[in-house]
């Protein structure tokens, strides 16, 4: 099922959440929405399933306006963060429990419901445990019954607000993987929320990225990584650094030394240089380089990573060296980045 | 993929540090304190009420018991208890599933208000009824006139008993009901129920526990009120005598054996209740909201 958010906005007690928010979701997609916590993506993962009712504007399922909808109607599947597991009910009720609620002739035989309670738990590899109750059950189990339960009901979307938040980091890999598969296997378009980039980026089709009520960028994992749209999404997605510069004749300087980096598009001005950390090509000779004093140096797994003090602002940038580099024990060290992005300083 | 960290949940214990425990003697001290005030002021009370009750042998103490009056008082108090109790419990759910679920102005006064029976004297809430529907009151001369009957009655008792018992269910329940959150709720309603069924299915399970422990509080109260019921009740016997007030008649008219004999039917409903709360309170410790000590 398609979704489509058409120019949502959502304020709760006149406190905007969400600011003029579009969006759509292609039918099958693996879609994440990451931010930051106050960045309004549960509050739009919330909308979607009509938990919320938006202020203004719509949202379509397929075709259809959903906005006024209720979230019965809606037939959405939802994954709550701490599952709110029906903690009085076994494992095989809490998910036969959207089936056994039906009414009139779309409701199942109690025979079906089991049927199809222990055909899901199949899915989500806990065949055996339809007599347990939530409380005699691991977190990551129970995560798999709540997904199970939002699955039984058959749901146009699937919605999973902070699925993996709960759980240690072990289990959360384990389960990231297997979210894929499920998901590969049957297709539900799903739409999940997260503060994990390392999740969003390894995990989704495309990204989401939300900042204070609003979508900054929406791409591949690829797309995000290397071409980050803003300030923001070069600084909350992967590591950056980040240099106060001017633009001037189609070259960017620092001070009074221009850094070999041409930008004959850029606007003339202030702004300010991002890059990545590792993405940096060391040079002797500095003709145009950013050079700088090392002011710190640490070790970081397979390289080292050194904060250089540059130029009379003492500005500190972080960059990345091998470990046997020789310039790790240099005082003074010149590179220039190899993929960067200039955003005129507002 | 197997999960290896299947955790068992029991209870934990906590374990007091040294530092905190006292010295022996003072241990020894405190205890003796304790148990020899619970021992005169309560168990001893408790001991005199059965050995008065039967005194005078068990003949005595059955015929005190079945006796019109008694047999009426007993009966009255059934039926106070039985009225009183199921609206207690629909209020009490109402109130809490206001409170605990839904924002709305005046939830603070409304659970401000929930509290004030227990902050007001009985004997208050028996005048305010006398005021309002007395023959001299405010609705006196219109109920006289429509040949409603409220005070010195069957309904005046059960007015002044709700009024006496309304906080134990709806107390019981709010704390609960707020910790539990929505979450629940919404996980019901995503999944295609409706609003009965949510509260049918999911809400009520969830408070089970804690709603008979409420009703439990409220049924030894609504049974053993005093103060309200004796100003609206008039004391007319084998009419308007509920149990507690048939002691006090008895006991006036110095038929001690009488008077204890009934008192002593009370004393085992605050046992059983005792007994009945603290089962609840080791099963279902966890599920009952810390708010002990009504």
């Amino acid at each position: 099922m398609e979704v489509r958010v058409a120019n949502v906005r959502k304020e709760f007690e006149r406190f905007p959440a969400l600011h003029d928010v579009s969006l759509d979701i292609k039918s099958g997609e693996l879609i994440a929405l990451l931010g930051p916590s106050g960045s309004g993506k549960t509050t739009l993962l919330r909308l979607i399933a009509g938990l919320e009712r938006p202020t203004k504007g719509k949202i379509f399922f397929g075709e259809e306006d959903a906005s006024q909808k209720s979230i019965q109607e809606r037939n959405v599947g939802f994954v709550f963060q701490h599952y709110a597991l029906f903690r009085h009910m076994t494992v095989a009720d809490n998910i036969g429990f959207g089936l056994k609620v039906r009414h009139g002739p779309t409701r199942p035989s109690a025979q079906e419901i089991r049927r199809r309670a222990s055909e899901l738990l199949d899915l989500v590899q806990l065949s055996g445990l339809e007599k347990r109750y939530p409380a005699q059950l691991s977190g990551g189990q129970r995560q798999r019954v709540a997904l199970a339960r939002a699955m039984a009901i058959e749901p146009a979307v699937l919605l999973l607000d902070e699925p993996f938040g709960a759980l240690d980091a072990q289990v959360r890999r384990e389960l990231r993987r297997w979210l894929r598969e499920i998901h590969d296997a049957t297709g539900h378009t799903t739409v999940f929320v997260t503060h994990d980039q390392e999740e969003a980026l390894e995990l989704a089709d495309r990204v989401v990225v939300m900042s204070q009520g609003s979508i900054e960028q929406v791409g591949t994992a690829d797309e995000i990584y290397d071409t980050p749209n803003s300030p923001f999404v070069y600084g909350f997605i992967g590591e950056s650094s980040a240099l106060p510069v001017k633009v001037e004749d189609g070259q960017v300087w620092i001070a009074d030394r221009p850094i070999g980096l041409s930008a004959p598009h850029a606007p003339q001005g202030e702004a300010t240089l991002f890059f990545r950390p590792h993405d940096v090509e060391l040079v002797d000779e500095c003709n145009g380089c950013i050079a700088g004093t090392v002011a710190a140096s640490r070790r970081v797994a397979g390289t080292r990573r050194v904060e250089l003090e540059i130029g009379g602002e003492r500005q500190r940038v972080e960059i990345e060296l091998p470990v046997n580099h020789p310039a790790a024990q240099k005082s003074r060290v010149a590179f220039r980045p190899r993929r960067w992005k200039l955003f005129p300083t507002a | 993929m197997a999960d290896p960290e299947i955790k068992s949940y029991a209870p934990r214990q906590e374990s007091l540090s040294a530092a905190v425990t006292e010295s022996r003697p003072a241990k020894a001290v405190l205890m003796i304190v304790s148990f020899a005030f619970l021992g005169i002021f309560l168990l001893l009370p408790l001991i005199v009420v059965f050995n008065e009750a039967f005194a005078k042998g068990l003949s005595d103490y059955t015929e005190a018991l079945t006796s019109p009056d008694t047999r009426s008082a007993i009966y009255l108090t059934l039926l106070v208890a039985a009225i009183s109790v199921p609206l207690n419990i629909v209020f009490g759910v109402s109130a809490a599933w206001a409170i605990a679920k839904f924002e709305f102005k005046g939830k603070a006064f409304l659970t401000t208000l929930i509290d004030l029976p227990f902050s007001v004297s009985p004997v208050i809430s028996g005048l305010v009824y006398v005021l309002l529907f007395g023959a001299q009151g405010l609705l006196g001369a219109w109920l006289k006139a429509h040949g409603i009957v409220i005070l010195f009655a069957v309904p005046g008792i059960v007015l002044a008993t709700i009024f006496v018992t309304f906080p134990f269910v709806a107390r019981e329940l709010i704390p609960l009901m707020q910790e539990q959150g929505n979450g629940d709720e919404e996980a019901a309603l995503s999944l295609g129920a409706n609003g009965w069924q949510a509260f049918w299915y999911v809400t009520l399970p969830n408070v089970k526990w804690g709603l008979l422990y409420g009703v439990l509080l409220c049924n030894a109260r609504a049974m053993g009120e005093f103060g309200a019921v004796s100003v609206v009740s008039g004391h007319i016997r084998g009419l308007t005598n509920t149990m507690p007030l048939h002691v006090e008649i008895l006991y006036n008219e110095y038929n001690a054996a009488a008077a204890f004999a009934v008192a002593s039917l009370l004393a085992g409903l605050a046992l059983v209740t005792l007994v009945l709360k603290t089962l609840l309170e080791m099963r279902y410790g966890a599920e009952i909201a810390a708010t002990r000590g009504h």
